[in-house]
């Protein structure tokens, strides 16, 4: 049993008491709220007459049915379900006096964006929310869990989770990464090396140096993506990085109270002798990126390697997924991912839709145009997101490259608005998940992969290697790039 | 404050096979079929792409072979994915009152006890053998009994996993946790007087 991580201290501090059931009734410090999963659950305390216990600790924004496109945020929105969604959680949040982040309030955007940004997710906090990719938090050193609607209603009625404590496996990311390699490319080594389902039971703690000289913004995509890993929440100890970013933001506590904040920070950090139920190694080290041939997460390869055989799976099981998504994706064994077309290019996301992942699709863009059968989005995580990019003139990049340039929400992750993909299209996409029929035709195609590697794919009209793009990369820069366009 | 719980020490019912490691809720319940503020209508999405043609017509998926089935059996991982409770709701209105599978994501299995659904475990031979079993006879019963953990069909009787919290929680009738949670609001005042960020609100 794990012993002295931060999760056994967060665990502590935030159990009230064991339940007769067995499980933990745990605190939950930070409750966010969308539209898409809590309508029902403002139903069931209506039904019970029960009342939010604490809303000053839940923050509510519209993100998965979210138009992207300016003029379709109108009101009332073009599309009736989306909008009776939208009203419902404005009146809700109305009437339970929860803060909601509307499209007027400049701070709307998908909630896994727009909470760190503020500074409401905070080290050594518990924090839950309606959707999967609440783990997201734990890049502050806190832990995040998704939950499902009767588990909403039981965060609104008692401001807890009843909850099993998992056991704490500690990920070692040695090595350090290549220009043009990033966090993104990180989290799909992990699950390449320990499958889909790894995680299951187990709460991810990433360490070592590869984790550690990531900023802020990359540790965000590695912990986002820890669910695809069968992980339920991921974390990364708080350290200097973690506090820098913090300090100053809307929601943290200035001067003195930001000191005593901080003490409480770096005293929930696991100890140096802590103890956990496994720890495991991922060789980093000099890795390429990475992109998913198939239908999950974890069929995916370095961009050197090629499409494995079914036959090169020891589990039958798997074999039979290698079948089932070579017949999907219309690929072959032993192909290259280099070359596979592509019709649509899709960036942004809860785990590649802030500043720094557009900085790096533009640094790609510079200077190139989106091949002409490509339809190429970018869409920023939030409405904090799309201003600072304006600001830094990164919009008319895109723009001018041919991108459409959109408004915040999540948007073709999966294709609950009107950015969906058209029978078998093929999208190199920033997103989370290739499963199929996600983002809106069950008979499209996802290809997972880094947002500079969306830039050069949406230039090529095919997956790229978008380091050949970058002054430094293996071939020289740009220079370069004309012959691998054509 | 009443909840509306029940004891669920079995269930029973004709089965249906839904074979395939990693049926992620995307399959399962897709988004498009979100865009509502009820879950009322969701057994009519219930693997609804998985279920069609290209032309929209029934094709020969278990869930169309198999109408009336109580008890669904799913291989590895099952419910893998987002954390939308409207999968298990789909499955629990469409008909299915327990679950038998190999594993499965955690946050599914989360939701299935928040429905008091039973999702038991047992390994990959004698999943795949209860799926076979229930393609020859689709119109026999199945029964798990939640209490004594097990599973049984004809004549066979086989032991299968169920997590100590479910289990408890159904057969004691304590599944509803916010009635267990709810008793608990002082206790509650107690943790959060003691959380530095959190001391001072309400």
């Amino acid at each position: 049993m794990s012993e002295g991580t931060l999760y056994d201290k967060v665990w502590e501090r935030h159990k009230v008491t064991e339940l007769p059931n067995g499980q933990d009734q745990l605190f939950i410090g930070l409750h966010l709220v969308h539209e898409v999963t809590s309508p029902q659950a403002f139903g069931m305390l209506r039904e019970r007459d029960l009342e939010v216990a604490y809303p000053d600790r839940t923050f509510a924004t519209t993100d998965h049915i979210a138009p992207t496109e300016a003029d379709k945020r109108e009101r009332p929105l073009a599309d009736d379900q989306a909008e009776e969604m939208l009203s419902a959680l404005e009146r809700n949040t109305d009437e339970s006096g929860i803060t909601f982040f509307g499209f007027e309030s400049g701070k709307q955007g998908i909630t896994h964006v727009v909470a760190p940004e503020l500074g409401l997710s905070q080290p050594g906090m518990t924090v839950a929310c309606g959707d999967s990719h609440t783990a997201t938090h734990g890049a502050f050193g806190s832990i995040g869990v998704g939950i499902g609607t009767s588990q909403i209603r039981d965060v609104f009625a008692t401001g807890c989770i009843a909850a099993d404590k998992q056991k704490v496996r500690r990920i070692e990311v040695e090595g350090e990464l290549g220009e043009g390699v990033y966090a993104k490319d990180v989290i799909m080594k992990i699950i390449q090396d320990l499958g889909v389902d790894g995680g299951v039971g187990h709460v991810y703690e990433y360490g070592g140096p590869a984790i550690e000289a990531l900023d802020m913004e990359g540790r965000l995509a590695v912990c986002n993506m820890s669910i695809e890993g069968g992980a339920r929440a991921g974390y990364i100890n708080p350290d200097e990085t973690t506090y820098e970013y913090l300090e100053g933001r809307e929601y943290v506590p200035e001067g003195e109270a930001f000191e005593e904040r901080k003490a409480y920070w770096e005293s929930m950090a696991s100890d140096d002798d802590a103890e956990y139920d496994d720890v495991v190694t991922v060789d980093a080290d000099g890795i390429d990126p990475l992109v998913t041939w198939g239908i999950n997460p974890g069929q995916v390869i370095e961009i050197s390697d090629t499409v494995p055989h079914p036959d090169d799976f020891a589990a039958r099981t798997d074999r039979e997924a290698a079948e089932q998504a070579l017949d999907h994706m219309e690929i072959d064994p032993g192909q290259s991912m280099l070359g596979y077309d592509v019709d649509v290019a899709f960036l942004g996301t809860c785990t590649n839709g802030r500043v720094s992942d557009f900085e790096k699709a533009a640094a790609v863009l510079e200077g190139h145009t989106v091949d002409d059968g490509v339809r190429a989005l970018a869409v920023p995580g939030s409405e904090s997101v799309r201003t600072e990019c304006e600001e830094r003139g990164l919009d008319e990049v895109f723009i001018n490259a041919g991108f459409q340039w959109r408004r915040a929400g999540c948007s073709m992750c999966l294709a609950m608005n009107d950015d969906s993909l058209e029978g078998d299209e093929v999208c190199a996409s920033s997103s989370n998940r290739n499963f199929i029929g996600r983002q809106g035709s069950k008979d499209g195609r996802t290809v997972l992969m880094n947002p500079a590697m969306v830039a050069a794919a949406a230039v090529e009209g095919q997956v790229a290697d978008a380091r050949e793009y970058l002054d430094d990369g293996p071939t020289g820069g740009a220079g370069g790039v004309e012959e691998v366009a054509d | 404050m009443s909840g509306d719980d029940q004891h669920i020490t079995a269930v029973s019912g004709t089965g249906v096979p839904i074979p395939g490691d990693d049926v992620d809720t995307d399959q399962i319940l897709p988004a498009k079929f979100m865009k509502e503020v009820t879950f009322d209508n969701m057994a009519d999405y219930l693997f609804y792409d998985a279920r069609r043609d290209d032309d929209g017509e029934f094709n020969d998926h278990p869930l169309n072979r198999f109408e009336g089935a109580s008890i669904a059996v799913v291989n590895s991982n099952f419910g893998c994915g987002s954390s939308r409770e409207h999968a298990p709701q789909a499955m629990m209105r469409w008909g299915v009152d327990g679950i038998v599978g190999e594993s499965y994501a955690e946050i599914f299995r989360d939701n299935c006890k928040s429905l008091g659904i039973p999702a038991v475990t047992a390994d990959h031979e004698t999943v795949t053998a209860l799926q076979e079993w229930i393609e020859a006879n689709p119109d026999a019963e199945i029964d798990i009994d939640v209490e004594a953990a097990t599973v049984t069909y004809g004549d066979t009787t086989i032991d299968v996993d169920i997590d100590d919290a479910m289990r408890e929680a159904l057969v004691d009738g304590i599944w509803d946790t916010t009635s267990l949670m709810y008793s608990n609001r002082s206790k509650v005042e107690e943790t959060v007087a003691d959380l530095p960020y959190a001391e001072g609100d309400d």
